[in-house]
């Protein structure tokens, strides 16, 4: 098992709600329902970034974002998977005429996965999941 | 050499370190079924503890490097020293030594004060007001931890030797000391920082008080303690109240202290500091007056 390999099997989950509308935040929650239960994967989420091994964005960067999620990245401990988590921090969404907006997640920090939706149905984050350990584990 | 057998192997740091590490699956296992979830699968501790020691450690720019990095130490060391004396007691009778007892309750207050100390080290204001708080925790259960084993001391016949206590029978059988071994129950709930004391931590409040600059081997090190202590505090109070250690009697202490986490709401830091010294404190001193008395 490679150094990341074990990442996968403890996914600390720090939460950066970037001027979302709260839809995202609820169906993060969901996640961690008797429902779904992400904690059987051993995931859970930490109140602080020094902690977390991943770190989900939700909602479009605006300008007074933007510096604060500059600042947050650069305090994480690597190795930090990065999720870009609805459609706001993917690709901007319906935000992206706005006179507030910056630049999609992926153009200031690295980002490892995109889980797409408004808001993402808790498959598609299970989806979403899925995907940052298998590019941890090397097999995409 | 045979001293440090019993410190780094057994009973000392690496088995307890593993039976902590059970303790914990227990615990997040049994919170999870009381929640109609699934849990976390049985080496989740270990995963977690493994993953912490991969990441890269983050010391904040304006903490005190030394005090920062010495804290988690001096709380897994001292932990495991306590850890350590309990064990000889049980498993090695004969190596055990008149006031183990009071070495024992001496060294479970170093890992607070290590949290104290690393938490006002690391410059963040959530980890100040959380180091704060630890240490009025500390002055509201320590005064109930003592009285307790004071009754404790008296029903024994005046012996602060854990053997011996455990060979005098259950103090817990007699009306004072199921009152002192109730007080013991709450204590054990503040002194693992559990809910509902567990202010000073409180993650949705002040996002982890004290640990919320710690990251990588550091955090892995207060876990660790964490883990210890979860094992170390049960085992004390069992052979001091019930007469001896056992697999059984460590399991229902373990299941009341997961059963009040999961059912209790956190209480405010004034609500912690009037129930002990004003409701309990009170309490207490009955129970010693009625030892006294031989009841």
């Amino acid at each position: 098992m490679n150094k990341l390999g074990i990442l996968t099997k403890s996914i600390w989950v720090f939460h950066f709600a970037s001027a979302a509308c709260n839809n995202c935040d609820i169906e993060i929650l969901d996640v961690l329902t008797p429902r779904f239960d992400a904690e059987r994967f051993g995931i859970k989420l930490v109140a602080s970034i020094k902690h977390a091994d991943a770190m989900l964005v939700s909602g479009i960067i605006t300008r007074k974002t933007a510096p604060m999620l500059k600042e947050i990245y650069s305090m994480a401990p690597k190795p930090l998977a990065v999720i870009a988590f609805g459609s706001c921090a993917s690709s901007q969404g319906m935000f992206k005429d706005s006179c507030m907006r910056t630049v999609p997640v992926d153009e200031m920090i690295p980002v490892d996965a995109y889980i797409p939706g408004c808001p993402p149905r808790p498959e598609a984050i299970i989806d979403g999941i899925v995907k940052v350990m298998k590019k941890l584990n090397g097999e995409l | 050499m045979t001293t440090l057998f019993y410190y780094l192997i057994f009973p000392g740091l690496l088995f307890v370190l593993l039976v902590g590490m059970l303790a914990s699956w227990i615990e997040r296992k049994v919170t999870a079924r009381v929640q109609w979830r699934v849990g976390p699968p049985l080496l989740q501790p270990l995963y977690d503890i493994m993953k912490l020691f991969t990441k890269e450690n983050v010391v904040p720019q304006h903490a005190h490097l030394l005090a920062f990095t010495a804290a988690p130490l001096i709380a897994f060391v001292s932990a495991g020293l306590a850890a350590t004396i309990v064990g000889m007691s049980i498993f090695f009778p004969e190596a055990s030594f008149q006031g183990d007892l009071i070495v024992v309750a001496y060294l479970l207050v170093i890992p607070p004060l290590a949290l104290i100390l690393g938490g006002a080290a690391s410059a963040n204001p959530l980890a100040s007001l959380g180091a704060s708080r630890e240490m009025k925790m500390v002055l509201s259960y320590e005064l109930i931890f003592w009285t307790a084993i004071l009754v404790a001391w008296i029903k024994t016949g005046g012996t602060v030797n854990l053997t011996a206590m455990a060979g005098k029978g259950a103090v817990a059988g007699s009306v004072s000391g199921a009152i002192a071994f109730i007080l013991m129950l709450i204590t054990i709930q503040a002194k693992l920082g559990r809910v509902p004391f567990d202010v000073a931590e409180a993650e949705t409040e002040i996002s982890g008080g004290p640990y919320i600059e710690y990251s990588g081997p550091l955090l892995g090190f207060f876990r660790m303690s964490q883990y210890i202590l979860l094992v170390t505090v049960p085992v004390l109070v069992s052979i001091v109240f019930l007469g001896g250690a056992g697999i059984g009697r460590y399991v229902i202490l373990l299941v009341i202290i997961i059963l009040a986490e999961n059912t209790n709401p956190r209480l405010k830091i004034t609500q912690c500091l009037r129930l002990f010294w004003f409701i309990l404190f009170p309490v207490g001193l009955i129970a010693i007056i009625l030892a006294i008395l031989g009841y």
